[in-house]
């Protein structure tokens, strides 16, 4: 097992002096160092000269973008509020004038409503009183031929009972007892 | 039966620690400092993924942005946040060089879970060169910014008098300890990590108790994957703590 580790040792010896820990060969350090100092340096120049203005300024554009985009939508928003506001106007507006409207209308339709009744109350009320006067007329015309009637009947009957009577006196007993 | 026994745990090696040697590209056994190395390999690996990630994934540019994009963005928003709310507005100019150890950082992880990869924040060697740049850089800003007064960070006013100069001492020691647990919490949590993946791949050998050392490396890469994330977080974080502390020494 130490012949093992011995010959491990001298593997790694062909290329690093100290047994087992490469890291604590002195002799690679000054090249590990130099090339080291170099990468670094060009990590440095790339990152400073290209590298990080680029990104730098990359993600400055897109705060700016960003920020002009929510500028914009600040601005829309307060366009789309003026519209609305606009349009609630215009339909308050609306509704005023329709309200108005259907005043007019109404009143219209009362007035007409209003003429047309007065006008079939006046046709009926006329209708009414030429009706009365036919009907008082009607009356007056029966009443006249009931005399006549009577005085004809009363003659019949008077003729009838073998008597000759008087028209005259006949007409006055009929007219007596129509007025009795 | 027992020559088998015996070939087995013959077959059966541990080489936790290999992942971690540090190999010439091209052959050859010297490591000059300026040898392309495996450490170069991964290290260019990293610049390109993040230059995929960052340069071209984000090169629409686009306002509605693309998948890719989006997570460079997520990437750029979740460190700038962090230095903002961690460090303070102030801070805000050092956020190209908090995202550069990030980005190193989580990328470097990450790639480093890739089977057969090599991990190179896992080496102290990398670490300590990020946790001292970090320490320096603040050391530097404190008193370049506020003078004397940060020394105030190590007098702390609020303290009875007779207690400020051991806690003085103690401010002082803690804030020379930053360093030295900014690097090894890194570099230990990675190598400790892979090196646990691999002791568990060794056991795979073994007919008997592979299917559970393969169950205990998924198990185990799941958890370095949330690790892999975790520490850069962690790096990141405490660099702001840091910077915080270097802008605004008051306690």
């Amino acid at each position: 097992m130490a012949n093992t580790a011995n010959e491990a040792a001298h593997g790694a010896a062909a290329a690093a002096e100290s047994a087992g820990m490469p890291q604590l060969d002195f002799s690679t350090y000054p090249n590990q160092v130099f090339w080291l100092v170099v990468t670094i340096v060009v990590i440095y120049l790339i990152l400073s000269r290209i590298a990080l203005p680029r990104i730098g300024s990359v993600l400055a554009e897109r705060q700016g973008t960003i920020t002009n985009d929510i500028a914009a939508a600040e601005e829309l928003k307060l366009k789309a509020q003026e519209a609305e506001g606009a349009y609630n106007q215009a339909l308050a507006d609306a509704r005023v004038e329709a309200q108005k409207i259907i005043a007019e209308a109404k009143a219209e339709i009362q007035a007409d409503l209003d003429a047309a009744t007065a006008e079939a109350d006046a046709q009926i009320a006329a209708k009414s009183a030429e009706s009365q006067k036919r009907i008082d007329e009607i009356r007056a015309g029966a009443l006249e031929s009931v005399t006549e009637v009577a005085k004809d009947t009363a003659k019949e009957i008077v003729a009838a009972l073998g008597q000759s009577a008087d028209a005259r006196t006949v007409t006055a007993a009929v007219n007596a007892r129509l007025k009795g | 039966m027992a020559s088998e026994a015996h070939g087995e745990s013959a077959g059966l090696t541990f080489h936790p620690m290999d992942q971690f040697i540090v190999k010439p590209l091209f052959g050859g056994d010297t490591i000059n400092w300026y040898t392309p190395t495996n450490v170069t390999l991964w290290m260019g690996l990293t610049i390109v993924v993040i230059f995929l990630l960052l340069v071209v994934g984000t090169r629409g540019r686009a306002v509605i942005p693309s998948r890719i994009q989006s997570v460079a963005e997520l990437a750029y928003g979740f460190v700038y946040q962090m230095v903002e709310d961690v460090a303070g507005k102030d801070a805000i100019k050092f956020f190209p060089y908090i995202m550069t150890l990030f980005m190193f950082i989580v990328f470097a992880n990450f790639l480093g879970l890739l089977p057969m990869s090599f991990t190179t924040t896992s080496h102290f060697a990398v670490t300590v060169v990020l946790a001292l740049a970090v320490f320096i850089t603040v050391t530097v800003v404190g008193f370049v910014k506020n003078g004397t007064k940060f020394l105030g960070l190590f007098w702390v006013s609020s303290a009875p008098l007779a207690l400020r100069p051991i806690l003085a001492i103690i401010e002082l020691i803690s804030y020379f300890v930053r360093p030295v647990s900014h690097f090894i919490r890194l570099a230990g949590n990675i190598m400790a990590g892979h090196a646990v993946i691999k002791v568990f791949a060794g056991f795979a050998q073994i007919t008997a108790v592979a299917p559970l050392a393969v169950l205990a490396i998924t198990a185990m890469y799941g958890l370095e994957v949330l690790v892999a994330f975790i520490q850069a977080y962690v790096f990141t974080i405490l660099t702001c703590v840091y910077l915080k502390d270097a802008l605004h020494p008051s306690h």
